[in-house]
């Protein structure tokens, strides 16, 4: 089935953040706990869900048929925030614990580079609706992995000595740097 | 204010993506050689000044609830420009680049700078504060794409200078996370002393 | 000047003009660079056909046809003629089988089905593995696509060794080498329904 390769090659072997380099700021910023990393992942699956829907109908719909794709940008990015700002109130609703602990990363999703990125690679990649769907979806489950596998390596890194120049931010992107080297064995599935 | 300070703090100090590290994305995905690095950043650079500058000039005009999305739209303008621009000028460097110039709009220096500087600045401090942070960016980025074509193809700015492949890690993903690691840990260390 | 009010009515002025305004911008933009894009297309076009078929006087871009491959779509083919004689065809093929997607070929074929050479147009395989495919050969280093050249498809089978055929893949790169192959058979089974043997 063609869809169980897109999503095993969109989920492993090309994932988003440790093989197309989109989604790094949050991947670094939200991944010291495991839990917040699971909050930020489940987030950031939604929007690019939804994302995709939108921004593809309004492609085909509206930029293809005024003839005014150079708007994409525009739009696209649009779109996303107000999808996000969307999020933003109905997760204030119903769970003020997840709102809490998201804080102000809830806003910068709209500055995700996922989100955009994967908008615009199923124009780019002409996929269908349903396959663009499909394709946004896999890519966000690929995001929380990689981010929820960096955060259980961080939180082990707590307990272990590492020299004060590699502390933060180095010693995280040496970790994801291994951990992309790993990712890459995938490439045998396909 | 020091406008000499305002300029110079984007090199070193608060150089954007090697000490506030934002712009991650495009860093890691640009600088498999030096040029890209150095077009990615010039791209980068002019958005940003055209940004800062635009939006210092509107600060007054735009209330203050809706401020991010006006950013982003003037953002967006400056991005869709600098893509048809290069699509039409520079097209191999554009298809070399590809996704991340649309990505621009989304990187965090951009939007980071519209919210912290220049809706709070004049337009003349606001330029200068785009072309510093820009251009320490740039610079960052020419750097750790010198490190990563030296190491992964043994070439600089094109010209190989030794026979076959280099450490091919270097100019894969993994060698990204890795080479920008280090980079940062070392400025790290220039900052402190 | 202070900060202006965030009541309704200037938020949605506000918004709204600043979108006019960089809209308009942007379309003057884009009509300013739609024909030097148009053109630097058009040029790498050209470039790519230049190099896989032999020296040609005309304009194949003007001459462009299509033809159906029978899978749903059609590649366009680029007659190259020197004066008023057909030197070859440059065939524009793809593979969606490469190692990383997509990869775009120009194969170019003489009158008599053989292939003059083959460049590859775009391709996202892994840097000094399946991108061994790109490069053109020398004396002293002959490259992969090299041993394609004066072929004829209808008796050189274009299959990797693996697959029973003569075709040398790259080392460790026998999916890149595969999907080559599939590319130029592609660009061929449609040069031969065309009928222009």
């Amino acid at each position: 089935m063609e869809y169980i390769l897109l999503i095993i090659s969109a989920i492993l072997v090309n994932n988003v953040v440790l093989a197309q380099f989109l989604g790094i700021c949050p991947f670094l910023g939200v991944s010291n706990k495991v839990g917040t990393a699971l909050g930020m992942a489940a987030a950031v699956t939604f929007v690019i869900v939804l994302a995709t829907m939108v921004t593809y109908l309004i492609y085909v719909y509206v930029l293809v048929s005024l003839g005014i794709e150079f708007m994409q940008t525009i739009t696209f990015i649009l779109v996303i925030a107000a999808l996000v700002q969307m999020v933003e109130i109905i997760l204030k609703k119903i769970s003020q614990p997840l709102y809490q602990a998201l804080g102000i990363f809830l806003p910068l999703i709209t500055t995700n580079c996922a989100v955009l990125g994967v908008a615009i690679l199923v124009i780019q990649k002409d996929y269908n609706l349903v396959t663009g769907v499909i394709y946004g979806g896999a890519t966000a489950i690929g995001f929380g992995l990689a981010l929820v596998i960096l955060a259980g390596l961080r939180e082990q890194m707590e307990l272990v000595n590492i020299p004060n120049g590699m502390k933060g931010v180095p010693i995280s992107l040496v970790t994801a740097g291994i951990l992309a080297l790993a990712f890459m064995g995938f490439a045998g599935l396909v | 204010m020091n406008q000499m300070n305002n300029f110079t703090k984007g090199f070193l100090k608060e150089n954007p993506i090697l000490v506030l590290v934002l712009g991650t994305c495009p860093t890691l995905a640009t600088t498999s050689s030096a040029m890209n690095g150095l077009g990615m950043g010039l791209a980068t650079t002019f958005v940003l000044i055209g940004s800062n500058v635009f939006i210092a000039l509107l600060k007054n005009s735009i209330p203050d609830k809706v401020r991010i999305p006006a950013f982003i739209v003037v953002i967006a303008t400056f991005v869709t420009v600098v893509d048809l621009v290069m699509q039409a000028y520079v097209p191999s460097l554009y298809a070399t680049l590809g996704i991340f110039i649309p990505l621009i709009v989304v990187n965090c220096i951009v939007l980071g700078r519209a919210e912290a500087f220049a809706s709070k600045n004049s337009v003349w401090s606001s330029f200068v504060d785009g072309a510093g942070m820009g251009l320490g960016f740039t610079m960052a980025l020419g750097v750790l794409g010198t490190i990563r074509e030296i190491l992964g193809s043994g070439s600089i700015m094109g010209y190989k200078f030794i026979e076959g492949d280099g450490i091919l890690v270097f100019i894969l993903a993994p060698g990204a996370f890795i080479a920008l690691g280090y980079l940062i840990a070392v400025v790290n260390r220039i900052n402190k002393a | 000047m202070a900060k202006m009010q965030s009541t309704l009515k200037n938020m949605v002025v506000s918004l709204t003009l600043i979108s006019l305004v960089a809209s308009t911008a942007l379309g003057f933009v884009y009509e300013f660079t739609k024909d030097p894009i148009e053109l630097s297309k058009l040029n790498k076009k050209l470039d790519a056909i230049r190099q896989v078929v032999p020296k040609f006087t005309n304009n194949p871009n003007d001459e462009m046809f299509l033809i159906p491959t029978g899978e749903g779509d059609s590649l366009e083919v680029y007659p190259a003629k020197n004066g008023e004689e057909l030197v070859g065809y440059a065939i524009k093929s793809y593979t969606d089988k490469g190692f990383s997607g997509y990869i775009g070929f120009m194969v170019g074929f003489r009158p008599d089905g053989t292939i003059y050479n083959i460049n590859v147009l775009e391709q996202k395989e892994t840097p000094g593995l399946g991108t061994k495919m790109v490069p053109e050969g020398t004396a002293e280093k002959p490259a992969f696509k090299d041993q394609f050249k004066d072929k004829d498809p209808a008796v050189f089978a274009l299959k990797v060794k693996k697959d029973g055929g003569p075709v040398d893949a790259i080392t460790a790169a026998t999916i890149s080498s595969r999907a080559f192959c599939d590319g130029v058979q592609r660009a061929y089974n449609a040069f031969e329904k065309g009928g222009l043997k």
